[in-house]
């Protein structure tokens, strides 16, 4: 009755790498400093402190970190699949058939897509808006702070099973979107595609969840005064992102749990056969997909633009076209999704409008270089890091832009698709755009996290080793697509593109120097934190996240603001603000909670149990998961106060803005007054 | 070399494409994409897509060269003053600091209008280059370098079936068909139709054409004409599996003598393509040798783009017709609920499996075993079960 | 957390707000909520929408088996839809007797809701399993998966609801209609009424056009 299959599913002995010595030593590695790191945190008796101010915090500002870390950590995994990559395309050509089999390789480039935008760029970008936009907007929390630590370790469970995939089973072979037919049930039987389900649908849910929660904080949480229009550029990049993800993240569950059944019951949505249509798989996908690239960009724009105006001295060039460009952006992003398959032969005058269509984009995309631009003109440019990345960023991204036009034209897409030269266009646009965003703002906002700026030196290591890398790792990538190569080949027959490969292979290295500089960068930087602390406003900030102290108290703000202009902060120091030394009041907080981790674990296993054929143990988990949900509902005491005292002591004890460096001249400003009244209208 | 594509460019100048291409065609160099883009291009040129032998991908060529140099006109300046403006107004070298620049209505107006009138150029070549060089639509054969050199005014038909991982191409109306080797006669325009037996592949020549894509139980169209000798390859575009990167196939332009030759030698090849032989082929194989056969089943790829090669199998036509009659409204309704059986051997859904039926979820990054035949790589093994 | 309107006037040299000494923290939390709830709601529309596309793409893909007309009992439908519309009229009443602050009445509303909810999953199960019975399976057809999938996810949906209404029950009975009691109702509510939305949807895009065409 109890067989092995019954209690184990499809696990068994084989399931496990170990005929592979390269993977059963990166098993060994991997399990012997997981088993470190863990007798470490017991040694150092961290487990408690991990668990109350971490594992069950509902602070947006430590959940951002988190998403941080996770993707962070999930860099690190999808660099090492393309480093993987790039020296088996440099090796195999002709008799060489590289070292990677067929089979291996497929893994590999799925792997590589899937995690780099489900678990690097999205929980990069979703903790930088987590920890962001609701200090830019004077609020003490999001709207929901439970829903958002729920959502943070929803995604991390989906990270955590992409990764189990390594060394348990398989992952999908069928790229990163999973594609049918070659997702089917028959022409994929085994794990992998199940583990590429389970995990973006679970992690899928935390990304819809979390993209709810900030769009409800943006529309409810600001400070008075704060009108939509005088809305830092990054919030509302933020919100049209976020507005955009809660839009297309369902149709993705919705077409992911359509493959499910396919797989798990036998239905015929994408099938070949019983009137099955693959190409409706293909829709939704893409439907999800290209307002995809625009919820990862937007929020950069906006830290771009953050960056640029603190860093010129300026305010930001044409705010209210920058506003109007990105909601343009937001809409027509949903009306392009065709281009990604011209080639399927929908006919000429539907294939001209997505093509025109994807090309209108370029015009807003095109105003806001302007805007930086002439944001830069005239102004006093500060060359910290976070600025030379918007310099890299504005020089790489226009060739991106560039080559994304063209590809937008279809009939040379129907020589450039599915090539590498639309490979190349997609690093270039999401590299060149999206991650040198993303380290701007962590340069930019690190001190506002921690108190301590990043080294310099290990900071510029890391500007310069991904700047040169990405050229020189995609430029031959470029050209090689424009000679005709497609992409996720295996083994090529033609010897002479060859030196194009090893030269990629080479940048994939230069890059590697880039991630290292970053590591060794936030290592040192920890170690001389004291040297490296600055002031409450070390760059001379203009919205209200720096009005606050380095870090940030949990409840970010002892008095909510008052906003009275776009730059509020830049507003309130130049009028002369002072932080008021007294008049305190008890600050409402929620309180944290361990539910969400334990539902974010039972969901992990649900997906476990369900991708092995383990049926006890999903429906097991299943149930604990509703139980535990339905336990979390009985708890009505989910706040606490603050005391005023405590408020009181941090503001007075952390507060630096009355002697930071950049402080304008005394001189210039009026009398410091303390500007505390009543709101008007209350 | 240049002089040859000069010659090709299609001189009817009616059309918005024509008289772009034309005047791009007083270009003294010939790779001006290659030289606008990066000097280190310049060897791309000898690459497939840049020189092509077909009038499709030349056009295609032509029109990439040109969209590129269109967004150049804005991309170089842009570039230009990101520079000039991150020098100039560096702090401390005493450029004109105004930190309350930040609105110009004219500025905005420039800013708004010099991409959108890029986009308005790039839209109507887009508009009209997609019609011009829609797949399904026949040469133009006065806009195309086959004007006055075509001898046989019909389009030579070959169907086109993307197998795991292989091409199969009939030609209908010669009566023979090949495995990876498809011989085209120069100056003779050649309808393929395409479609796949179970994966999504992109039917790709670089020389002669753009991609599109092969899908099981559909059927795309492309024209295309090669218009000189050329010994090249062609590919699929689109991963379908483990198979895919060895998915090519070699495409040769050659005269009328030459390929009535070549059709002769195929009929006698003694191999005849049989649903028989059909089905031990779709078997997945890679790498596999080419093969010539005749053929005598007309109908064969009717029933692969209806999917019911396999004996007993409902054609899709056929089913459709009864679908209709179901709930077409217009029909019969058939007595009680009484339907076709399904058919097929579909594999049953995972939670119907007893647990024997489980399988076994490996860990496939060990080699396979070389014998097997997902994973061969060895051209004419065995195990790729080619046909001799 | 502060709730002033953002477009509260202020002093131009107001910089901060003093909070008032223990203003109800309870109702400050209420607007994000059913904010919150609405635009989940419509990201759940999405999946419907999603599921209601693919329905059209699949809605003649019978592969010989049978098809709407063969399929559909359209008076035991249209029973069902009466059901579900009922439901919806006695949460409606639920809502008033929470406004009226009858806490037995509430409960009485929502018992009666939740029974016509369990009759309507009641009837949608009796349909799917004369249908599997009879041949008519989920794996049958492109036209019967599509189906499947979204009437039972409607009826998910629902079931889900049922099980909510159980809950409120228990912890109206606990806590009386205090503020988070009445958010929560409020919630379900929209829950409940964007459910019979739905429904209107499939009865007439599945099952009415399905018998017309």
């Amino acid at each position: 009755m109890f067989d092995a299959k019954t209690i184990f599913g499809r696990l068994s002995l084989e399931s496990f790498p170990i005929h592979e010595p390269i993977l059963l030593i990166t098993f060994a590695v991997v399990a012997l400093g997981g088993l470190g790191v863990l007798g470490a945190i017991t040694k150092f008796k961290l487990w408690g402190y991990l668990w109350r101010e971490w594992f069950t915090t509902v602070d947006h500002k430590k959940i951002g970190i988190m998403y941080f870390i996770l993707g962070i950590v999930m860099l690190l995994r999808g660099f090492a699949d393309a480093v993987m990559m790039r020296l088996q395309q440099a090796m195999a050509f002709g008799a060489n058939e590289g070292y990677l089999p067929p089979h291996h390789y497929d893994q590999i480039f799925t792997a590589h897509g899937t995690i780099m935008i489900f678990f690097v760029a999205i929980p990069l970008v979703s903790g930088v808006i987590n920890f962001v936009m609701p200090l830019q907007i004077g609020a003490r929390d999001v709207a929901f702070p439970y829903l958002n630590s729920l959502s943070f370790w929803l995604t991390a469970a989906g990270a955590g099973l992409v990764m189990v995939s390594l060394f348990v089973g398989e992952f999908s072979t069928a790229g990163w979107l999973n594609y049918v037919p070659v997702a089917n049930l028959e022409n994929s039987p085994g794990v992998g595609p199940d583990y590429y389900l389970w995990a973006l649908q679970i992690a899928g849910i935390g990304t819809t969840l979390s993209a709810l929660n900030m769009v409800t904080t943006v529309i409810k949480m600001r400070a008075p005064g704060m009108t939509m229009m005088k809305m830092p550029v990054f919030t509302w990049t933020a919100f049209c992102s976020q507005v955009l993800a809660v839009a297309i993240f369902p149709v993705l569950t919705g077409a992911f749990a359509m493959l499910m059944l396919d797989r798990y019951v036998g239905t015929n949505f994408f099938t070949n056969d019983l009137g099955g249509n693959p190409m409706m798989y293909w829709n939704l996908v893409w439907l999800w997909g290209h307002p995809e690239v625009y919820v990862l960009i937007l929020p950069v724009f906006g830290i771009y633009s953050e960056v640029t105006s603190t860093f010129t001295g300026k305010r930001l060039f044409g705010y209210s076209s920058m506003v109007y460009a990105t909601v343009v952006i937001t809409i027509l992003s949903y009306l392009v999704w065709l281009h990604h398959f011209f080639t399927m032969g929908s006919g000429a005058s539907v294939n001209s409008f997505f093509g025109i269509a994807t090309m209108v984009i370029a015009i807003p995309t095109g105003a806001k270089i302007f805007n930086w631009l002439f944001t830069m003109y005239r102004g006093e440019i500060r060359f910290e890091l976070p600025m030379m990345w918007v310099i890299a960023f504005m020089l790489t991204f226009v060739v991106g832009g560039m080559t994304g036009v063209l590809l937008a034209v279809p009939p040379a897409d129907f020589v450039l698709h599915n090539s590498l030269f639309l490979v190349a266009h997609f690093h270039n646009v999401i590299i060149g755009g999206v991650v040198f965003g993303l380290f701007a703002g962590i340069e930019y906002w690190f001190p506002k996290a921690f108190g301590y700026k990043l080294d310099k030196f290990w900071g510029k290591v890391h500007f310069w080793g991904w700047v040169i890398g990405y050229w020189v790792a995609w430029t031959p990538i470029y050209i090689v697509g424009l000679m005709g190569t497609t992409r996720r080949v295996h083994h090529f027959d033609d010897p002479t593109l060859q030196p194009w490969f090893i030269v990629a292979a080479i940048g994939a290295g230069i890059i590697l120097i880039g991630i290292i500089g970053f590591i060794v960068g936030l290592v040192v930087s920890y170690r001389k934190r004291d040297q490296l602390r600055v002031g409450d406003d070390p760059w001379e900030g203009r919205t209200l996240e720096w009005s606050t102290t380095s870090p940030p108290p949990s409840y970010n703000f002892a008095f909510t603001p008052v906003v009275h202009d776009l730059d509020a902060w830049y507003d309130m120091k130049s009028r002369g603000y002072a932080h008021p030394a007294e008049g305190f009041r008890p600050v409402h907080m929620p309180r944290n909670t361990g539910t969400a981790i334990i539902q974010a674990g039972l969901a992990a296993v649900l997906g476990f149990g369900m991708i092995w054929y383990i049926w006890w143990l999903a429906v097991a988990a299943f149930v604990a998961l509703i139980a535990v949900t339905i336990w979390h509902s009985f708890d009505y005491n989910r706040d606490y106060d603050i005391p005023a005292e405590e408020v009181a002591r941090v503001s007075r004890e952390k507060l630096s803005y009355l002697d930071i460096n950049y402080a304008p001249e005394p001189a210039l400003l009026p009398a410091p007054r303390t500007g505390t009244a009543a709101p008007a209208g209350a | 070399m240049g002089l040859d594509i000069l010659s090709n460019v299609r001189a009817d100048g009616t059309s918005l494409l024509g008289h772009s291409m034309k005047s791009l065609s007083h270009f003294p160099v010939r790779c001006s994409l290659a030289v606008a883009l990066c000097a280190l291009l310049l060897a791309g040129c000898e690459r497939a897509v840049f020189n092509p032998a077909g009038d499709i991908a030349r056009q295609q060529r032509d029109l990439i060269v040109i969209s590129t140099g269109l967004m150049l006109l804005i991309i170089v300046p842009v570039m230009v003053l990101i520079v000039v403006f991150a020098w100039r107004y560096r702090k401390g070298k005493g450029g004109t600091y105004d930190p309350n620049f930040d609105h110009s209505t004219t500025l905005e107006l420039a800013i708004w209008s010099a991409p959108l009138l890029i986009i308005i150029a790039l839209g109507a070549l887009t508009w009209s280059s997609t019609h011009l060089l829609d797949p399904f639509r026949p040469l133009d054969r006065k806009a195309t370098a086959l004007e006055g050199k075509a001898q046989n005014s019909q389009a030579l038909r070959v169907q086109v079936v993307s197998l795991d991982w292989k091409w199969l191409f009939i030609y209908p109306d010669l009566g023979i068909a090949t495995v990876n080797d498809l011989v085209l006669p120069i100056d003779r325009e050649v309808r393929f139709d395409i479609t796949s037996s179970n994966m999504m592949n992109t039917f790709y020549a670089p020389t002669m054409a753009g991609m599109i894509y092969a899908m099981p139980g559909m059927q795309s169209t492309l024209h295309a004409a090669l218009d000189r000798p050329v010994d090249s390859f062609g590919l699929s575009g689109n991963y379908s599996g483990a198979g895919f990167s060895g998915m090519r196939f070699r495409i040769r332009g050659v005269t009328d003598q030459q390929f009535a030759g070549w059709v002769n030698g195929a009929r006698a090849s003694g191999r005849s393509l049989d649903t028989a032989t059909y089905l031990r082929l779709v078997k997945p194989s890679e790498r596999v040798p080419s093969m010539l056969f005749s053929v005598g089943d007309k109908d064969l790829f009717r029933r692969i783009v209806e999917r019911c090669v396999e004996p007993g199998k409902p054609c899709m036509g056929d089913v459709m017709a009864k679908d209709m009659g179901h709930g077409g409204g217009h029909g019969t309704m058939p007595p009680g609920r009484g339907s076709a059986p399904p058919h097929g051997d579909k594999p049953e859904g995972a939670i119907f499996k007893s647990p024997e039926e489980k399988g076994t979820g490996a860990n496939v990054t060990k080699p396979t075993d070389p014998r097997k035949a997902p994973g061969v790589t060895k051209p004419g093994d065995d195990a790729n079960r080619n046909m001799t | 957390m502060a709730t002033i309107a953002p477009d509260a006037s202020f002093d131009r040299d107001t910089f901060h707000l003093i909070e008032k000494e223990g203003h109800d923290h309870g109702s400050a939390h209420a607007s994000p909520v059913l904010l919150g709830f609405w635009i989940y709601l419509m990201s759940d529309a999405l999946i419907f929408a999603s599921l209601f596309a693919t329905y059209g793409v699949l809605s003649t893909s019978f592969a010989g088996g049978p098809g709407p007309r063969d399929l559909f009992d359209l008076e035991l439908v249209a029973v069902n839809t009466a059901i579900l519309l009922v439901s919806s009229i006695t949460y409606g009443f639920g809502m008033l007797a929470m406004d009226k602050g009858g806490v037995r009445a509430v409960q009485g509303w929502l018992a009666l809701t939740a029974l016509l909810g369990m009759s309507f999953v009641a009837i949608e199960l009796f349909e799917f399993g004369t249908l599997i019975a009879e041949g008519a399976t989920p794996q049958r057809s492109g036209f019967l998966s599509a189906f499947f999938t979204l009437v039972a996810t409607h009826g998910l949906h629902v079931t889900v609801g049922i099980i909510w209404i159980g809950i409120m029950l228990v912890q109206v009975g606990k806590h009386g209609l205090n503020v988070v009691n009445r958010r929560r109702l409020t919630c379900l509510s929209m829950f409940w009424h964007f459910l019979d939305v739905v429904w209107i949807g499939v009865f007439s895009f599945v099952y009415l056009l399905g018998m017309l065409r």
